[in-house]
């Protein structure tokens, strides 16, 4: 390993103003777009995609003053409010990973964006969809730029929130509605974790700013216990927002949203932001070995549970989620087992290669209105630039050399294996299934015989986007769909140039700027574990190959062979079940909260009722003895000043 | 002079209102528009005249009132960051209160009438500078408030508005012995000059118990559980400004008395029992969330909810520190905004349904946009999306109590789960899910006051939330003067 010296990073040259203007521009398209312009949907898609094109030309000109300071930090911070000793501040932070991000989220929603003007015409909400975009675009520049826990958190939420409204976008459906209220419960779930390391490290370490929170970690100023906690509670709300095991089971669902979202929040920017977290709080991870093994060991699960998953759906876009929750997965396990510079290198190429296999799926749906492979296949002639791009997505993600997963996912395959054998074996299972998975789709989507589509619902119905397909003879999708495709195939292939081991690590150098300690180890390639994780990328497609399109073995064949294995893929190890039929609605909302609100109704509440009716039956009770007789009054008036008189001198006996 | 104007304002106008010919029954709408109108605008001007970096009370007025022996009772008005915070809370809602009621059109003078009086108790409660007048606003506020009820109601109406008063008399009547017994120990009923008290003062009974009367009453109304089983009937059976009113102002009494009285008077107490204080708030926290997780009728959902928001206060109070206390107070604004809003939405909903079953709703969201949209900007404010009021308030309340009570707080922050539970599960059975043809005839909100009533209220939650330093900075100096008093 060639150790890298850099030369002390110097301060980027970015002025402030172009920090918040990156984070503002969306901001002001979505109250324009909340406040009238949804009204003129057209210009409310143009609106946003200018205010994103311009937000992704200010990052690019903020990455390359960071380029330009060999990776150096920037932080602007204003005083917010103050509450006693609460202080908050408001601050941006420009640094190695907050500016690959901002590329990697504007660049990705701009194209995103571009294409939803096809795959989104005609829907009634085109101009609350463009909005909602806006905001989320907002919130998730707002994340990454946060210069502090606090500020982070709150854009953290709001990300959440425009995922939820996006998820139940077509919020009539039934499922589109159960879908978004599941994916922000669970998620909040894990942002209990966030915010309890929020109190903690205010209340132990006095700050939330993220510089200060590294070298608290780093100067061993907090106990060991402390900054475990912090990082196991930072992880938790990781673990909700980038689906990890056990709060990976909103994402399937998520896919009820349409499917740019899917691209653009659900694959490559939202869900990458646990990814983030953890990497902008990595010094943490670093010190405390206990919070770094639960990240491994819970990513590598992850991994490996759902590529297991992946291989028994049947609907598209249902096979690209798992295969995220299973890349992300990766990430984390790559962050667990100290390779910081492979997660973020992961992250930006699958973002890439990701939101392109969603925007192709979606490609697909436009001609067949169905994500059901069972209904598609043979679609490879109909829609060449579909199914050629679609190709290029699948094999970066099943790592096939030279596409920039190959590259990313070696990386993370090199660091698993010098670090713990177990995970690298686990990592390396989970590069097989994800060829098996990818391939199998490709095969069941674009090979073989069409099966002919959903057809359209007939009559009135609400829920149509309007555009008019006819899924019996599927054709390819407009320009301004097949562009963003071609343009992030062409990501798909080249993104690995940035970090190529032994060869290039400028990214390396730059995104490791981010950390107070910069020394950067330049990786060296290392022969063995590429061609292991290509030999098993090889045989996942050689295998998928077989079966579904050779047809070696039919694939109910192989269902049958293995059923009970199957069954509890096909049921998702029964989480679902678990959690909602079980835990919430058995124990918890039929037990617990049903126990409290008898106890409220009838104890509670039955106990001033019951007070009522007391003194209403004391009353009758009394006024039995306001006969009315003078002397009987006499004689009660004589009594009482006898006992007040005995009272007060047995009281005072002096 | 300005605190006489604006308390009594209203019931000035609340006796123009019954000047009016019964012929020109609607003109009473527009006198209580008139004047909700003027005391807002006057509280807003006096909310830019005060001086944050003074400390006690301004635009005091301090006149003899009854002189009883050895008792000086005052007609004692005066504002300080905390209570001017509170009577701006309550102009704003008190004109929304009117807007939202425009679409009452039976007995509308005595309705009006009633509306005005309850705003000049509450007023009167947040400027009162004398213990026996605070009383009797307090008081003050059960007579309009059983009328509203009683008459403007739904459901069982006069069950609800005596279980109100009922149990409200009950709560104040141990208020009044504290408050006597108090008064009468510190020779005093100067709340300045309880306040400010330098030695314990020499009282009949134990002063702990004394504290225990004031938390009785003022918990009441705060409400704490277990004493909350007032607040979801009268609530749920309220016409929609009273609902209004009564969440989002009448509650705030029972923190201000807390805050005033049993912290500001009664500091080593307060401190004793500060423990107990954080154990009752985690009660209602998780007790009230539970409890709404199982409610079917919109109004009551609301109201349970408000029990559980309501325990922030309570937590942020047992603190005993300027942060803590500062969020308890924030929450209360935010709490009365964001609640308010949430009834305001579900009374134009029941105005065309009719109905606050949730089972019979759905799919509104296609209906009635606006009015759906504002629920789910209220419902997201309830459980507090950060950029909105209410996440400023919890989670300045849970950072100023994590360190006294790491446990309690962790306890609470599970609400914030809870909380999105109820409320995303009344929007989704409510605003979305399959389109209802039944209510298709039914018209989206599109009178002026309707949409001046919910964009005004979303504009004041936005602006809590974005800038929480407009009233922090405002209430600070007057609760760090009760926090250094406390024993540390």
């Amino acid at each position: 390993m060639g150790v890298f010296l850099a030369a002390e990073p110097s301060v980027p040259a970015t002025p402030e103003w172009l920090l918040w203007a990156v984070l503002v521009v969306p901001v002001v398209s979505f109250a324009a777009i909340a406040l009238g312009v949804r009204k003129a949907p057209r210009l409310a898609g143009h609106l946003t995609q200018g205010a994103v094109l311009a937000s992704f030309a200010l990052s690019v000109v903020a990455l390359l003053d960071v380029v330009a300071a060999d990776g150096g930090v920037a932080i602007f911070r204003h005083e917010w409010f103050t509450a006693g000793p609460l202080s908050v501040e408001l601050g941006v932070r420009l640094d190695g990973l907050s500016a690959v991000m901002l590329v990697v989220v504007t660049s990705v929603s701009f194209l995103v964006q571009v294409y939803s003007q096809g795959y989104m015409a005609g829907d009634p909400g085109y101009g609350r969809y463009y909005a909602y975009m806006s905001l989320f675009t907002a919130a998730m520049l707002g994340l990454v730029l946060a210069d502090n826990l606090f500020m982070l958190f709150i854009f953290w939420e709001l990300v959440g929130l425009a995922s939820y409204l996006l998820i139940g976008f077509w919020f009539h459906r039934p499922s589109a509605a159960a879908a978004a209220k599941k994916a922000f419960i669970t998620t909040r779930i894990g942002d209990l974790g966030l915010l309890a390391a929020m109190l903690l490290i205010w209340t132990r370490g006095g700050t939330f700013a993220i510089d200060e929170i590294h070298e608290l970690a780093l100067t061993g100023a907090l106990s060991g216990t402390t900054i475990t906690l912090f990082g196991l509670g930072i992880f938790a709300g990781a673990a909700g927002k980038s689906a990890q095991f056990p709060l990976h089971v909103w994402l399937p669902d998520a896919m009820e949203g349409p499917t740019p979202v899917s691209a653009l929040i659900h694959a490559a920017t939202m869900v990458a932001a646990g990814v983030y977290l953890v990497a902008r709080f990595f010094p943490v991870f670093e010190v405390s070995t206990d919070a770094r093994d639960v990240v491994a060991w819970l990513g590598a699960v992850t991994a490996i549970m759902a590529a297991t998953i992946a291989l028994v759906q049947t609907d598209l876009k249902r096979v690209l989620a798992y295969s995220t929750i299973s890349q992300l997965g990766y990430m984390m396990l790559a962050l667990g087992v100290l390779g910081y510079v492979a997660a973020v290198f992961h992250l930006f190429t699958h973002a890439f290669f990701k939101a392109l296999l969603f925007l192709g799926s979606g490609s697909v749906n436009h001609a067949t209105n169905t994500f059901d492979m069972r209904k598609m296949g043979g679609l490879r002639k109909a829609m060449p630039v579909t199914f050629w791009t679609f190709l290029v997505g699948s094999l970066a993600l099943a790592g096939v050399f030279p596409f920039a997963g190959f590259w990313s996912k070696d990386e993370i395959l090199r660091d698993a294996w010098h670090e713990n054998r177990t995970l690298w074996a686990i990592g390396l299972g989970a590069a097989f299934l994800t060829a098996f998975y990818m391939f199998r789709a490709i095969f069941l989507t674009f090979f073989g015989e069409y099966r002919g589509g959903e057809p359209p619902a007939h009559g009135h119905d609400d829920d149509a986007h309007g555009h008019l397909i006819d899924p019996a003879h599927p054709h390819e999708s407009p320009l301004v769909m097949t562009a963003p495709l071609v343009v992030l195939a062409v990501m798909s292939v080249v993104a690995g140039v940035f970090n190529m081991s032994g060869v290039t690590d400028g990214f390396g150098r730059i995104v490791s700027g981010a950390l107070p300690e910069a020394e950067h180890h330049a990786a060296s390639f290392e022969w063995g574990i590429a061609l292991s994780s290509l030999g098993v990328a090889a045989a996942g497609i050689l295998v998928a190959w077989a079966v579904y399109h050779r047809r070696v073995i039919a694939s109910s064949t192989l269902r049958s062979a293995f059923l009970p294995i199957a069954l509890v893929l096909e049921q998702k190890y029964f989480m679902d079940h678990l959690y909602e039929g079980l835990l919430v609605r058995r124990l918890f909302y039929g037990g617990v909260c049903r126990g409290f609100e008898l106890f409220d109704r009838y104890v509670v509440d039955g106990a001033v009722n019951g007070t009522g009716s007391a003194v209403r039956w004391a009353g009758d009770r009394l006024r039995m003895i306001q006969t009315g007789e003078a002397q009987a009054y006499g004689a009660a008036i004589v009594g009482g000043v006898v006992v007040i008189v005995v009272s007060v001198l047995l009281a005072n006996p002096s | 002079m300005e605190l006489t104007v604006l308390v009594f304002l209203p019931a000035a106008a609340a006796v123009a209102i019954g000047l009016l010919p019964s012929s020109r029954e609607r003109w009473a709408r527009y006198v209580a528009l008139g004047a909700s109108l003027a005391t807002l605008a006057l509280s807003l001007w006096l909310f830019a005249r005060f001086d944050r970096n003074a400390e006690g009370f301004q635009f005091v007025v301090d006149e003899r009132w009854i002189d009883v022996g050895a008792f000086d009772l005052r007609y004692a008005l005066g504002v300080d960051g905390l209570s001017l915070a509170l009577v701006v809370l309550t102009t704003v809602l008190t004109t929304a209160a009117v807007l939202v009621s425009f679409s009452i059109d039976h007995r509308e003078r005595l309705y009006y009438a009633c509306l005005m009086v309850l705003a000049t108790s509450v007023l009167g409660v947040f400027t009162a500078l004398d213990a026996l007048l605070f009383f009797l606003f307090w008081e003050l506020e059960l007579a309009p408030m059983y009328l509203l009820i009683a008459i403007w109601g739904s459901g069982r109406r006069e069950y609800s508005a005596t279980k109100f008063v009922l149990y409200t008399i009950a709560g104040s009547a141990f208020m009044l012995l504290g408050i006597l017994v108090l008064a009468f120990g510190a020779e005093t009923f100067d709340i300045r000059a309880l306040t400010a008290l330098t030695e314990e003062p020499d009282t009949i009974v134990p002063l702990r118990w004394v504290f225990l009367f004031l938390l009785i009453g003022f918990a009441v109304k705060l409400p704490v559980v277990p004493l909350h089983t007032w607040l979801p009937d009268a609530h749920s059976d309220a016409p929609t400004a009273v609902s209004v009113m009564l969440a989002g102002v009448l509650l705030k009494m029972g923190g201000y008395g807390i805050i005033r009285f049993c912290m500001g008077m009664l500091p080593e107490q307060a401190h004793d029992y500060a423990v107990w204080l954080a154990a009752l708030a985690v009660v209602s926290i998780l007790y009230g969330a539970f409890v709404t997780l199982r409610q079917t009728d919109m109004k009551r959902l609301i109201a349970y909810s408000s029990v559980s928001h309501m325990g922030v206060v309570l937590l942020g109070v047992s603190a005993l520190g300027t942060t803590g206390l500062l969020g308890a107070s924030y929450q209360m604004l935010a709490h009365g905004l964001i609640t308010g809003m949430l009834f305001v939405m579900v009374g134009l909903m029941y105005d065309r349904t009719h109905t606050r079953e949730i089972a019979r709703l759905g799919g509104l969201a296609r209906q009635m946009p606006l009015i759906a949209t504002g629920l789910v900007f209220a419902g997201m404010a309830s459980l507090g999306l950060p950029a909105l009021a209410g996440f400023i308030a919890e989670v300045t309340v849970f950072l100023g109590t994590f360190q006294r009570y790491e446990a309690a707080v962790l306890a609470a922050i599970f609400g914030v789960v809870l909380s999105a539970g109820y409320i995303l599960w009344l929007l989704q059975r409510v605003v979305f899910g399959p389109v209802r043809h039944e209510w298709d005839a039914l018209t989206d909100q599109r009178h002026w006051w309707e949409h001046a009533v919910t964009a005004g209220l979303a504009a004041a939650i936005i602006l809590l939330g974005v800038y929480p330093s407009l009233l922090m900075d405002l209430m600070e100096p007057a609760l760090a003067a009760i926090v250094e008093r406390l024993p540390a």
